[in-house]
């Protein structure tokens, strides 16, 4: 029978912070990007203006039907060559750089989705008062209808971003030390992989059920 | 509308970075932009022990590590410049040809062979390892040579020429070998210790290097007629004689003058990190030819 | 300059000396597929099972479901799949465990990844089972009861065809998910299509041209299981309700 050793973990713990933090700055980064840039793609689709409203339909479609993993590797391959071409010379840690670009692009499609049915929820009404107050349909989307809408979408968006804290895991394919790839690191390190596995798993299900329990109180709450 | 033209503009840059073939910068000599942005962006292995590797305090170590320390050291001098910053990027197998040939890395020296094929994707320095592809088993395992290993499962790492090696012998002989790929050194070992596979080809450096990290490196031995003789270079991009000729010469300066086989006792007869164990790998005639008459020939 | 597009590469005859290259794409894309269909398979069985147990009276059983969708949702893809691939056989008494890993490493991997993905996607299931339950008018389920069913027969018979014709379009985003999810099974080594893609850059040093042929694959796969789902939808479409589930 196995002999479980979980001597090597306590020695470990300043390592796994760290990548705790890389885990986090990714996560985050991609939650703030992807609100933003989300926000941006939801309102072109559902806009007047034709060719804006394919372009950012096209781009929510090829990121949902694409896995994560590809959209890694994929980043992985250009954002190099794409740091050159904007900002010339001189990023070193790539692998970062390109998960936060990945992430941040990925999930402003998942996002975008979430903030478009939110955006939808707002009855029509809004916006025809909005509009007959003299307000222009730029002002009445940020002033009336976009703070309704994220109301609404409170606990849709935190659930995203509890999977999306998940996901960040998958930078293992590109060799990013977060916080479970520092894991496997210090197992295949010290021979301990079971026990980091089993120990990476326990920690992601405590913040992650610990989160999940909080937005549901939000959510029986009534943020409204 | 604002925010959609930001949109576009975003998506469009998106698109025109695809667009943008890799490697802009093969255009400038290497030489013009270490001058320039005075950084040289160096390729380093994660876990090919006892070449290039991260010690137990994320440092990177090894032998051909060292060497291309002392090609910066040339190249600054040469270039006449006060100030050489070091960037250190982690290459895998998989990524090292591509992260050359698209200009992310600059100079190469880790666990890379120097062979035909890959000459057509970049170009390689004066070599500075010979290696032969072997096999490491349990001593107890009963493999011998490569014959034992068919129907048996196999690991090697992606990307690497044991990976080739192993495949087309499979397919020619009908061995009904599994061969698994793994993702780098370590985790080929790791295979090779839970008892995944029966035997790890690689080469044969690297196995002892491998043996060197083990939890009980008595438990290993290293086996079999080589496969192929192979030899390491650094990897540069192509085109780019100016740049390879600096590089060649600090090598070759480096072997004839005696420092590359004092760098070469530190790494192979001496303890080494991270377990202070020593591989015991006496130099090798191969090596031998190679310091007194440095050149950047491949074997196959 | 620079790059240099070689889409014929596809045609060339591996360095293994297995085929060409197009013929690796073709059996990444054999195992992605049976990969998600077989997760699938054991995602809707056990994902229903567990949904429905979330709705009986039973307080023990509907919290072991409870207990069941809790871990299987807050445990990232990739960490349970490491701990199937890597951590049980360990667990297993030696000689099993030896055994096991000595098997041929494509069945290791696919089994994992199949179990992997298949129980993962079981927590999402069930909670959509559970909506769809719940949305239920509890008439139905009266009157199941009222006509002398057992409740499991109200279950079986009443509720759980009512609940699914309701729950099709999440449980179709679901099924999209598997197929992407699948590409999981690279870091094990299983050679579905994103891990040919690496193989194809490794050999062949024509990053592009494997990662977008990939990736159209992926584009492909999704439209049409999406083609596919909207006729299924369309012909089990409840009249009068709007659709029912979350």
């Amino acid at each position: 029978m196995y002999e479980f050793d979980w001597s090597s973990i306590p020695g470990a713990l300043p390592l796994l912070g760290k990548g705790l933090l890389v885990t986090l700055e990714v996560t985050l980064t991609a939650i703030v990007v992807g609100i933003v840039w989300g926000t941006l793609l939801a309102v072109a689709r559902l806009g007047a203006n034709p060719l804006l409203a394919g372009l950012a339909a096209g781009y929510v479609n090829l990121f949902r039907s694409v896995p994560l993993v590809m959209v890694i590797l994929w980043f992985y391959l250009i954002v190099p060559q794409l740091l050159k071409a904007v900002f010339g010379e001189g990023i070193a840690d790539i692998r970062l750089t390109s998960a936060l670009v990945a992430f941040a692009l990925f999930e402003a499609a998942y996002y975008s989705e979430i903030i478009r049915a939110g955006i939808q929820s707002v009855p029509r009404g809004q916006v025809a008062a909005g509009l007959a107050l003299g307000f222009t349909p730029a002002q009445t989307m940020r002033l009336i209808v976009l703070p309704q809408a994220f109301r609404n979408m409170v606990p849709l968006l935190l659930t995203q971003a509890i999977i999306l804290f998940q996901d960040t895991s998958l930078v293992y394919v590109i060799g990013l030390s977060d916080f479970f790839g520092t894991a496997y690191k210090v197992g295949d390190r010290d021979g301990r992989l079971v026990e980091l596995l089993l120990f990476a798993g326990a920690v992601y299900f405590a913040i992650c059920f610990a989160a999940s329990q909080v937005v549901r109180r939000l959510q029986s709450r009534g943020v409204q | 509308m604002k925010p959609a033209l930001f949109a576009a503009s975003v998506l469009s840059a998106l698109l025109a970075g695809l667009a943008v073939p890799p490697a802009a910068a093969q255009e400038a000599a290497t030489l013009k932009k270490l001058k320039e942005s005075g950084s040289i962006t160096l390729g380093h292995r994660e876990s090919s022990i006892p070449f290039s590797y991260y010690d137990d305090r994320q440092q990177v170590i090894g032998y051909s590590h060292e060497l291309m320390l002392k090609v910066v050291d040339a190249l600054k001098a040469e270039l006449k410049l006060a100030k050489l910053e070091v960037r250190l990027m982690p290459v895998t197998s998989a990524n090292r040809i591509s992260l050359v040939q698209n200009g992310t890395v600059d100079l190469e020296c880790g666990s890379t062979t120097n062979n035909l094929e890959r000459q057509r994707q970049v170009a390689f320095s004066t070599s500075i390892f010979v290696i032969g592809t072997r096999l490491m088993t349990r001593k107890d395992s009963g493999i011998r040579d490569f014959a034992d290993l068919a129907g048996k499962n196999v690991v090697t790492t992606a990307g690497t020429t044991s990976e080739r090696l192993i495949r087309k012998m499979n397919e020619d002989r009908q061995m009904k070998m599994n061969v698994i790929s793994a993702k780098d050194h370590g985790e080929s070992f790791l295979t090779l210790e839970t008892g995944r596979a029966v035997a790890f080809m690689m080469d044969d450096a690297l196995l002892f290097g491998e043996m060197a990290k083990a939890r009980k490196p008595g438990d290993w031995v290293v086996v079999g007629t080589p496969q192929s003789k192979e030899a390491y270079g650094c990897m540069l991009r192509k085109d780019d004689p100016g740049f390879k000729k600096l590089v060649d010469a600090a090598l070759a300066k480096a072997m004839t003058s005696g420092e590359a086989e004092k760098i070469y006792q530190k790494w192979f007869m001496s303890p080494i990190p991270p377990k202070g164990l020593n591989l015991n790998m006496p130099l090798s005639d191969d090596l031998k030819t190679l310091f007194k008459a440095p050149n950047d020939k491949a074997f196959d | 300059m620079g790059y240099h597009w070689n889409w014929s590469v596809f045609l060339q005859p591996t360095a293994a000396g297995d085929g060409s290259y197009l013929g690796w794409l073709l059996t990444g894309l054999q195992w992605t597929v049976s990969l998600s269909l077989a997760a699938w398979l054991i995602a809707l069985a056990s994902g229903t099972l567990v949904g429905v147990l979330r709705t009986v009276p039973n307080r023990w059983l509907a919290g072991l479901a409870t207990a069941w969708v809790e871990l299987f949702r807050n445990i990232p893809l990739l960490v349970q799949l490491f701990i199937w691939y890597f951590v049980l056989p360990e667990l297993l008494p030696q000689r099993l465990g030896d055994a096991y890993k000595q098997s041929d490493p494509l069945v290791q991997q696919f089994l994992a990844a199949m179990v992997c993905l298949g129980l993962f996607t079981s927590a999402r299931v069930a909670e959509q089972v559970r909506a769809g339950i719940g949305s239920l008018p509890p008439g139905q389920k009266n009157a199941g009861l009222a006509l002398g069913l057992t409740l499991p027969q109200t279950y079986r018979h009443v509720m759980l065809p009512m609940a699914f014709r309701l729950i099709l379009p999440p449980l179709t985003s679901e099924f999209l998910n598997i197929f992407k999810n699948s590409a999981v099974a690279t870091t094990i080594g299983l050679i579905e299509l994103s891990r040919q893609a690496q193989q194809l850059v490794d050999y062949t040093a024509q990053p592009y041209e494997a990662f977008i042929a990939v990736t159209l694959l992926y584009v492909l796969i999704n439209l049409t299981v999406m083609i596919l789902m909207r006729r299924l939808e369309h012909r089990v479409r409840v009249p009068g309700f709007v659709g029912g589930g979350q």
